[in-house]
Parts: C-alpha cells; sequence; structure tokens
C-alpha cells in the first residue's frame, strides 16, 4: 500500500488523524445512503417493470386497432382527420427528491377531460373512434411510466457514483491513511530511542 | 409546478393515434432524422416518447438525457410490438445498480 508523502512530524499526523476521522465517518455515512436508496430502487423498479408491461400491451393492442381502422379510410382524408386535434394534453412537471437525487413528478393536468374527437363522425369508422379515446385514455399511465422509467435511470446513475464513492473512501483513502499515520508514528518513537541513546552515550562519556 | 407539453417521435403511422389525443406529433424516417428532432424538441417539450425502433440505435444519445430531471424521454413501442429494448435498459440499470437481477432471474 502506497503511504501520502508528508514529513513525519507530530503535526502532520494530528492533521491525518483528523482526516481519518472524517473518512472513516464518512464512508459510514454514505454506505447507510447506499443502503437506502438500494432499497427505494428495488421498491421503484419492481413498479417500473409491472407498469411497463401494462402499458406495452395496451399501446400495442391500440395501435392495431388503430391501423386496421384506418387501412379502411382513405389515407389523405385519414391524414387530414388526425392532423387536427381538439385538445392539447400538458402535464404538471414537478421534481421530487429521492435521498437527494432530483427525479421528475408528473401530473396529468385534468380540467380538460377527453370528450369530442377532433372531426366529424362522418369521416372516419367508429374503430378509429375507439383506438383513439384508448390512446387518450393511455396517457396518463405513460407518463407515469415515463416518471418511473427515468427516475429508475436516475437512480441507477446515482448508485453506481456512490458505490465508487464509497469503495474509493474504504480501499483507498482510509488505508493510506492509516498506513500514514503508522509510518509517522514509528518514525517518531525512533527519533525518541535515537535521542535516548545519544543522552545515555554522552552521559557515560563525561 | 410548470406546464409541460407532450410530445412523440415515431414513424408516420404509430404517432397519428397520439396526434387524434393530443400528443403533438413528429414523424421521423430513420435514426439521423430522430436525432436532430429529438434535439430541437427537447428544448420545447417536457415529455417526449420515442418509439423504440428509433430510441434503439440512439440509445447513447438518449443518455445524455439522464442527467437532468427533463425532458423525461420514454421510449414506446410502435405498431409493430415491442422490440423488448426497454426491457434491456431496465436490465442494465438493475445491474449496474444492484449487481443482481431481481426481476427475471427465471
Amino acid at each position: 500500500m502506497s503511504r501520502l508523502n508528508v514529513n513525519p512530524t507530530r503535526m502532520e499526523m494530528k492533521k491525518l488523524k483528523a482526516r481519518l476521522d472524517t473518512a472513516v465517518r464518512g464512508h459510514k455515512l454514505l454506505k447507510d445512503k447506499s443502503d437506502e436508496m438500494i432499497r427505494r430502487f428495488s421498491v421503484i423498479i419492481k413498479e417500473n417493470k409491472a407498469l411497463r408491461d401494462e402499458v406495452e400491451k395496451e399501446l400495442s393492442e391500440t395501435l392495431k386497432q388503430f391501423s386496421v381502422a384506418r387501412s379502411v379510410t382513405p389515407a389523405y382524408q385519414a391524414e387530414a382527420a388526425f392532423s387536427m386535434p381538439s385538445v392539447a394534453v400538458s402535464a404538471e412537471c414537478g421534481t421530487e427528491s429521492i435521498m437527494g437525487v432530483e427525479v421528475p413528478s408528473l401530473n396529468i393536468v385534468d380540467e380538460k377531460r377527453f370528450d369530442g374527437l377532433p372531426y366529424a363522425y362522418a369521416e372516419i369508422t367508429s374503430e378509429a373512434d375507439r383506438s383513439v379515446e384508448r390512446a387518450a385514455a393511455l396517457i396518463p399511465k405513460m407518463l407515469k411510466l415515463a416518471e418511473t422509467e427515468k427516475t429508475v435511470r436516475m437512480l441507477a446513475n446515482e448508485i453506481e457514483r456512490n458505490k465508487r464513492r464509497v469503495n474509493a473512501l474504504k480501499y483507498v483513502m482510509i488505508p493510506q491513511l492509516e498506513e500514514t499515520i503508522k509510518y509517522i508514528k514509528s518514525k517518531l518513537d525512533e527519533n525518541e530511542r535515537a535521542a535516548v541513546i545519544r543522552l545515555m552515550k554522552v552521559k557515560s562519556k563525561a | 409546478m410548470v406546464n409541460g407539453k407532450m410530445a412523440i417521435v415515431g414513424d408516420g403511422e404509430s404517432i397519428t393515434v397520439f396526434k387524434a389525443a393530443g400528443v403533438s406529433a413528429f414523424p421521423a424516417e430513420d435514426e439521423t432524422s430522430a436525432k436532430e428532432i429529438i434535439r430541437k424538441v427537447a428544448k420545447e417539450y417536457k415529455i417526449i416518447f420515442v418509439t423504440e425502433e428509433l430510441a434503439k440505435p440512439l440509445a447513447q444519445f438518449l443518455k445524455r438525457f439522464d442527467e437532468e430531471p427533463y425532458p423525461v424521454i420514454l421510449g414506446v413501442p410502435s405498431k409493430n410490438g415491442s422490440s423488448g429494448y426497454a426491457e434491456e435498459q431496465l436490465k442494465s440499470a438493475m445491474e449496474r445498480a444492484l449487481g443482481v437481477d431481481i426481476l427475471y432471474k427465471d
């Protein structure tokens, strides 16, 4: 193990001891943080998985239904009909803090419920109406999924980073400090012994 | 709380239905144009859905958005069904964070 390049003096040792103290305390704190983050992460990731499966299933069904509906309508007509949305959905975007990680928190704005379809009924088959309705109903769920998935990714990054910090403290910083303190101590002891011996020699000559 | 708009980027057919439901749709044919569109859209929209076919080759690019809470970018299956992209992402996040697979271990 490498030791730090410092002068073996009492001053340095005192400084290093303080640093070691901080490092040990920091390591403990970060480790606790890491444990808690991992606990939260495993809860969120399970939630995410369930939501994902649900959304994927419904979405592919909706899209299939829609593509059938669309195929029976002339392309230009469909294009014109679907291009003029009567509603614009938006979401309230806030942030939430999970163990110091800022994650998004989304809420659908519920003032305008999806009521009317954006086109005249005569143009488009009822199949398409239904799939548009389903898609609209699916949006809140997709938002929730977007939120959890982003949270999962951000939390995973943070956990990784934190783990690296914990390991750096545990395997590099702390051993290095300990080693250096030991070295300084032995140097100081050696000096002391040398001084004693020198004194004895001087006295015996006199 | 700020109101954020939603956008969807994908191939024409998969996104039309969302257009009718009130999400701004941006058609993109291939990954290069999708990248450009996402870059532009990310400035204005808070929530962006990207179909998996386009998200998959852009995974590296999309990773950049993971540092900040917004914009939120979500891969969604297109009309061809799920490609397993999301599952992969989830798996890699899990492996990085926990070191073990707790969802798909069978």
